[in-house]
C-alpha cells in the first residue's frame, strides 16, 4: 500500500524540517526577546528600531522575505553565511529569513507577556536599587516569558509549518521533498496525506507540551 | 515656569537625613506637590496623613523617585537625588520601600525575594544573603514561610516579607507607603507592630498611613498634608489632641469621632 514510499527519504527531509524549525526558533527567540526589550526601553531610538522593524517585517509575506534571502543577499550581494555549498548556503539563508520574520511576532507575543506584569514589580525592583537591565532580566522578563508560553507555542506551530517555505529557494525540506513525488508517482492523496500526517506529529505534541508547561510555569498573583 | 530656584547653599545639620526644599509636582493641571520643604533627622520617625489625593504618597515616592519631580531639591544623607541611571540606583539600594500593594516578586520564593537585592546589587556572597534573608524573616515573624511563593502568604506575611526585603538593603531610612491600607483589619496589627519594633531599634522611618494609633505611639512627628501641601506639623499628642489648623481640625473630627 506504501509502496510509493519506496525510493524516497522522508526521515532525511522530515529530519531537514526539525533543523529549520529548531534553529530558527531559538534565533528568534532571542532576537525577538531583544526587539522586546528595545520596544519597552528608555532609548527613544531603539524604541522607534523595534517598532518599525515589527510593523516593517511582520507585514511582508514570508516567501518574499526567504526569496529576497537567495536572490537580493546571495546572488546579488554575494552573501553566502560562510559556506561555499550550496544547499549549505541556502540552508542558512533560510534559518537567517525565518528568524528575521518569526522574531517579530516573538517580539509581539513577548510584549503582551509584559503588559501582563504588575508596574508595582518594576518599581519595587528599581525601589531595592536594580538597574533597567537587572529589572528587565531578573524580574519583568521572567514573569513575562511565564505567561505567554501559549502564543509562543503558536508562533513555534506557525514556525514549523513556515519551514516549507524554503522549498522556494531549494532547501531539501518535506515540502520540496513532497513536490518532488507528487510529480513522479501517481497517489496524490495518499502523499498529501502522508506529508500532512508528518507536519502533525511535529506539531500536536509541541502544542500539548508546551500547554502542560504553560499551566506549569504560570505565576500565580 | 517663571519662578527661578534660588541655590540654596546653607549646609544642613549633621543629622538631617532627607531634606526636601521647595519641591513641586504636577500631574497635568494638578498641582500635588506645592513648595513641600520637609527635613527629617536620622533615627526620626516621621508620619504623614491627610485626606485622599493629598499628595503623601507622591510626596514618599518622590523621596527615592519613582516620582519625578518639577523643581525643587531632595537630598539624601547630604547627597541630592541624582538623574535616572546608576547613581541613582545606588541611592535607591539606601532607601528602603514598602507599598501599599506588597510588590513581592511573585516569580521568587520569599526567601529568594530578600536575597536578591542582597546578592545583585550588594554582591553579596549566596551563603551570606541566605543567612541575613532568614535572620530578617525571623525577625519579622515569617520564618517558616520562607520557601513558599507569595501568592501562598497572607496579605499581614507578605507585607512583613516586603519590610524584611527592604531591610536587607541595610537602608538609611524606610519609607512606608499605605503599608496597611490593603490589609484585612485583623492582619493590621502584626504589621504595625513589626514597625514599631523598628521605630524603637531607631530606624529612620517616612510613613503614609491612616493608622492613628501607630502615628501616635510611634512617630516622633506628624506632617498633616492637604491639597498637595504640608498644613500642620507638630508632635503626636499636640497634634491630635490640639490641632492648630482648621483643616487639621475638620480632617481628624471626621475620622476620630465614630
Amino acid at each position: 500500500m506504501f509502496d510509493f514510499l519506496e525510493g524516497y527519504d522522508l526521515w532525511e527531509a522530515f529530519w531537514t524540517t526539525v533543523q529549520l524549525t529548531v534553529l530558527s526558533a531559538v534565533g528568534s527567540l532571542i532576537w525577538g526577546t531583544m526587539l522586546a526589550a528595545m520596544r519597552v526601553g528608555p532609548v527613544p531610538l531603539m524604541r522607534g528600531f523595534g517598532t518599525a522593524y515589527v510593523n516593517i517585517v511582520r507585514n511582508i509575506p514570508l516567501t518574499v522575505i526567504i526569496l529576497f534571502a537567495s536572490l537580493g543577499l546571495n546572488q546579488t550581494l554575494g552573501i553566502s553565511l560562510g559556506s561555499d555549498q550550496v544547499d549549505t548556503t541556502n540552508f542558512r539563508l533560510a534559518v537567517l529569513g525565518l528568524i528575521v520574520y518569526t522574531s517579530a511576532f516573538v517580539c509581539e507575543a513577548l510584549r503582551s507577556g509584559i503588559n501582563t506584569v504588575p508596574v508595582g514589580q518594576a518599581e519595587a525592583a528599581r525601589a531595592i536599587g536594580l538597574n533597567f537591565t537587572q529589572v528587565l532580566t531578573l524580574i519583568v522578563l521572567p514573569q513575562a516569558f511565564r505567561s505567554v508560553v501559549g502564543p509562543l507555542a503558536n508562533v513555534l506551530i506557525a514556525l514549523t509549518k513556515n519551514t516549507t517555505v524554503a522549498a522556494a529557494i531549494g532547501v531539501a525540506e518535506a515540502a520540496l521533498l513532497m513536490k518532488e513525488m507528487i510529480e513522479n508517482e501517481a497517489q496524490l492523496i495518499a502523499i498529501s496525506a502522508v506529508f500532512a500526517f508528518g507536519f502533525v506529529c511535529l506539531t500536536l505534541p509541541t502544542g500539548l507540551i508546551l500547554g502542560w508547561v504553560s499551566k506549569k510555569v504560570a505565576v500565580k498573583r | 515656569m517663571t519662578e527661578v530656584s534660588v541655590t540654596k547653599d546653607a549646609v544642613p545639620a549633621a543629622d538631617d537625613l532627607v531634606v526636601l526644599k521647595n519641591v513641586n509636582k504636577h500631574f497635568g493641571a494638578l498641582h500635588v506637590l506645592q513648595d513641600i520643604d520637609l527635613t527629617i533627622a536620622r533615627g526620626e520617625v516621621v508620619v504623614v496623613i491627610g485626606p485622599s489625593g493629598s499628595g503623601k504618597s507622591t510626596l514618599c515616592r518622590a523621596i527615592n523617585r519613582l516620582e519625578m519631580i518639577d523643581s525643587g531639591d531632595i537630598s539624601i544623607d547630604g547627597k541630592p537625588l541624582p538623574e535616572e541611571g546608576k547613581e541613582l540606583a545606588r541611592l535607591r539600594a539606601d532607601v528602603g520601600m514598602v507599598f501599599q500593594s506588597f510588590n513581592l516578586f511573585a516569580h521568587k520564593t520569599v526567601l529568594e525575594n530578600v536575597m536578591l537585592g542582597q546578592l545583585k546589587v550588594r554582591k553579596a556572597d549566596k551563603k551570606a544573603a541566605g543567612e541575613k534573608a532568614r535572620g530578617l524573616l525571623d525577625r519579622v515573624g515569617v520564618a517558616t514561610q520562607a520557601d513558599k511563593y507569595p501568592a501562598q502568604l497572607s496579605g499581614g506575611q507578605q507585607q512583613r516579607v516586603a519590610i524584611a526585603r527592604a531591610l536587607a538593603m541595610d537602608p538609611k531610612v524606610m519609607l512606608f507607603d499605605e503599608p496597611t491600607s490593603a490589609l484585612d483589619p485583623e492582619m493590621i496589627n502584626e504589621v504595625l507592630e513589626v514597625m514599631q519594633q523598628l521605630a524603637r531599634d531607631g530606624m529612620t522611618m517616612v510613613v503614609v498611613t491612616h493608622e492613628m494609633g501607630f502615628a501616635r505611639s510611634a512617630a516622633n512627628r506628624v506632617v498633616f498634608m492637604a491639597d498637595g501641601r504640608i498644613v500642620e506639623e507638630a508632635v503626636p499628642d499636640q497634634f491630635f489632641s490640639n490641632p492648630r489648623s482648621d483643616r487639621a481640625k475638620d480632617f481628624l473630627s471626621k475620622i476620630l469621632h465614630h
